[in-house]
């Protein structure tokens, strides 16, 4: 496992740090997306650390971010239906390949909608021309972590989106954990069914509680273990980093339980509960106890106030900060230097804040992948970025 | 599907192999085409294999197997340890199994796994038979072979309580490290399953 860069104790990182030679040790370097979004068919080849895609409104810079975060298990940045992605007045399918280089090895990664025909809409996974059997299997290839617009009210949206966003940070550290939260789901929903369809079967509810327990306690555990190594992550750089710290609380969803003892008391405890509740559960239609309720609250460190109070400018520097740390958490642990995509971050930065942006995504050493509408935002990358002019079909 | 040019008994098969798991509407028109072609080598044995098929197999009473006997071959193998009973989740599995020649025992095919999603109950499967099965004597080990799904483990569970009181050893299959797997490649949860179900050697 490679050791990740260490942030500088000053604020004058190497502006080197990119320089011919040194590029991250994970990195797309080729893209082909077909009939996707708005793209019938293009190529594109990246040789450095930085890219930038460039161009207009609606031009197809976030679609490109888009078919990247297909290089992850789920459904991308905007969480859209795979249909959706199927470019308009296409075949119905789409395709999305990538050649990966990550710890010196070459990957090639393809994603593949068929066209529409019966079959549920799922896309096919290829990696190196084998079947993958999950998209847990892209975990081991390389980790993609983004930053979108769409997440500009996390702070202040619902605890739902909070919860995603702690699950996909938890996710890049621990692939299990994507398939922990869906079998709680299903049993989660499974036990729900049972209790509206007023069928009070015992022994088949213990049968459910049971998994709920141990599903419900493991993701707990993992969410808290993240929450603190990010923590320390966030404290490490606090001093050298020109976004601010935030501290963060995680609530698990669970009341009763404290998390202070081994699991499988924990486990016992949570189960118990989960029986005690039957009714209450069943007259409010929902659980109203567990993982699926778990909140993370961040607030700025310095002036211990909530996110939410902040400026929206401050959120979003709050938010980049957050996700940088991550990034450097998941290249300690994983030991693959994540891939990042920043959809219209640069717009929102003071220049001060754009610059040590991009030094600091030098000095990770990984790959970011950014969009704006104006090249100028991206000045100071001059020489270190692959400038990539996106324009759509009917502007050319 | 596009309009018939070949009448309407050709598109009628044609639909019916579209139904067979694995097969699509592409794939039946294809293997539509080489029954029609091979007459004599293919369509009329398949035709007779399948009425034969209809006429003579059935479920078997005991155990939920298929075959064209009741009780099925392997309930009546005395070659095989008849009070040792796997419990499986679909004749698929006991295929599996055999295949596998894991254990020479008997088996019992519950027809599916409990699941308020898609509406499937206790009633639904062969759990009823099972215990009656074991109450009826003879049975001195179960072992429970579901899938390690979120429905079959709820399943197991379900099984195991509502043996309770009887007198029949129940053991479940390991969960962990696949013949062959390195460890190095394993995820965090199978690991731990291993973990787990770790044996004295």
């Amino acid at each position: 496992m490679s050791e990740p860069a260490k942030l500088p104790a000053t604020l004058e990182p190497p502006r080197d740090a990119h320089a011919p030679g040194s590029l991250p040790s994970s990195r797309v370097e080729t893209l082909r997306v077909g009939d996707f979004r708005n793209y019938s068919v293009l190529d594109l080849a990246f040789e450095s650390g930085f890219v930038v895609f460039h161009g207009n409104n609606g031009a197809g810079k976030t679609n490109l971010l888009e078919a990247l975060s297909l290089l992850s298990p789920g459904r991308g940045i905007r969480r859209a239906t795979y249909g959706e992605m199927a470019r308009q007045g296409g075949s119905g399918g789409f395709l999305v390949r990538a050649g990966i280089v990550s710890n010196e090895t070459a990957t090639l990664v393809e994603s593949r909608l068929p066209p529409p025909g019966g079959a549920p809409a799922s896309r096919h996974l290829r990696i190196d021309k084998t079947v993958a059997r999950t998209a847990d299997e892209l975990l081991e290839v390389c980790r993609v972590l983004w930053l979108t617009p769409a997440m500009d009210g996390l702070f202040t949206g619902p605890a739902g989106d909070r919860r995603r966003f702690l699950d996909r940070m938890v996710l890049a550290v621990d692939p299990a954990h994507g398939r922990r939260a869906s079998d709680y789901e299903r049993a989660m929903r499974s036990r729900n069914r049972l209790l509206s369809e007023d069928r009070m079967d015992d022994v088949w509810l213990s049968g459910l509680e049971a998994q709920m327990a141990e599903l419900g306690v493991a993701m707990a555990i993992a969410r808290r273990e993240l929450t603190r190594m990010l923590t320390a992550k966030i404290a490490e750089a606090a001093s050298a980093s020109p976004f601010p710290a935030a501290r963060l609380e995680l609530s698990s969803g669970y009341e009763l339980a404290d998390f202070s003892t081994a699991a499988v008391e924990t486990e016992e405890e949570v189960r118990l509960a989960l029986r005690r509740s039957r009714g209450i559960d069943r007259a409010a239609g929902r659980t109203r106890e567990g993982a699926h309720r778990a909140d993370l609250a961040v607030y700025f460190a310095a002036k211990n106030m909530p996110a939410a109070l902040a400026s929206t400018g401050e959120q979003k520097a709050l938010l980049i900060g957050l996700v940088l740390a991550h990034a450097q958490l998941v290249a300690q642990l994983s030991g693959f230097r994540p891939i990042l995509l920043l959809d219209e971050v640069a717009a929102h930065l003071d220049p001060g804040r754009r610059a040590a942006l991009f030094d600091l995504v030098a000095l990770l050493g990984v790959q970011a992948f950014m969009t704006g509408t104006d090249a100028a935002l991206f000045e100071a990358l001059a020489g270190r970025a692959d400038m990539i002019s996106v324009a759509s079909t009917s502007e050319r | 599907m596009a309009k018939s040019v070949a009448g309407p008994e050709i598109e009628k098969l044609i639909q019916l192999l579209a139904k067979l798991p694995g097969l699509g509407p592409r794939s039946a028109r294809r293997a539509a085409l080489h029954l029609v072609k091979r007459r004599e080598q293919l369509l009329t044995p398949l035709t007779a294999a399948m009425a034969e098929a209809r006429d003579k197999i059935g479920i078997c009473s005991t155990c939920g197997n298929i075959d064209s006997r009741d009780p099925c071959t392997i309930c009546t193998d005395h070659a095989r340890d008849q009070a040792t009973v796997v419990v499986v989740e679909d004749v698929s599995d006991l295929w599996a199994l055999e295949r596998a020649k894991a254990l020479n025992a008997a088996y019992h095919v519950l027809g599916g796994v409990l699941s308020p999603l898609e509406g499937v109950g206790p009633e639904d499967l062969t759990i009823r038979q099972l215990i009656d099965r074991i109450e009826a004597g003879g049975v001195k080990e179960l072992v429970i072979a579901v899938n390690a799904t979120v429905e079959g483990q709820t399943t197991a569970h379900y099984i195991m309580d509502r043996l309770e009181g009887l007198d029949v050893k129940v053991t479940r299959l390991a969960h962990g490290v696949p013949v062959g797997g390195e460890l190095d490649y394993l995820d965090e949860g199978t690991l731990a399953a291993a973990m787990r179900s770790r044996t004295a050697l």
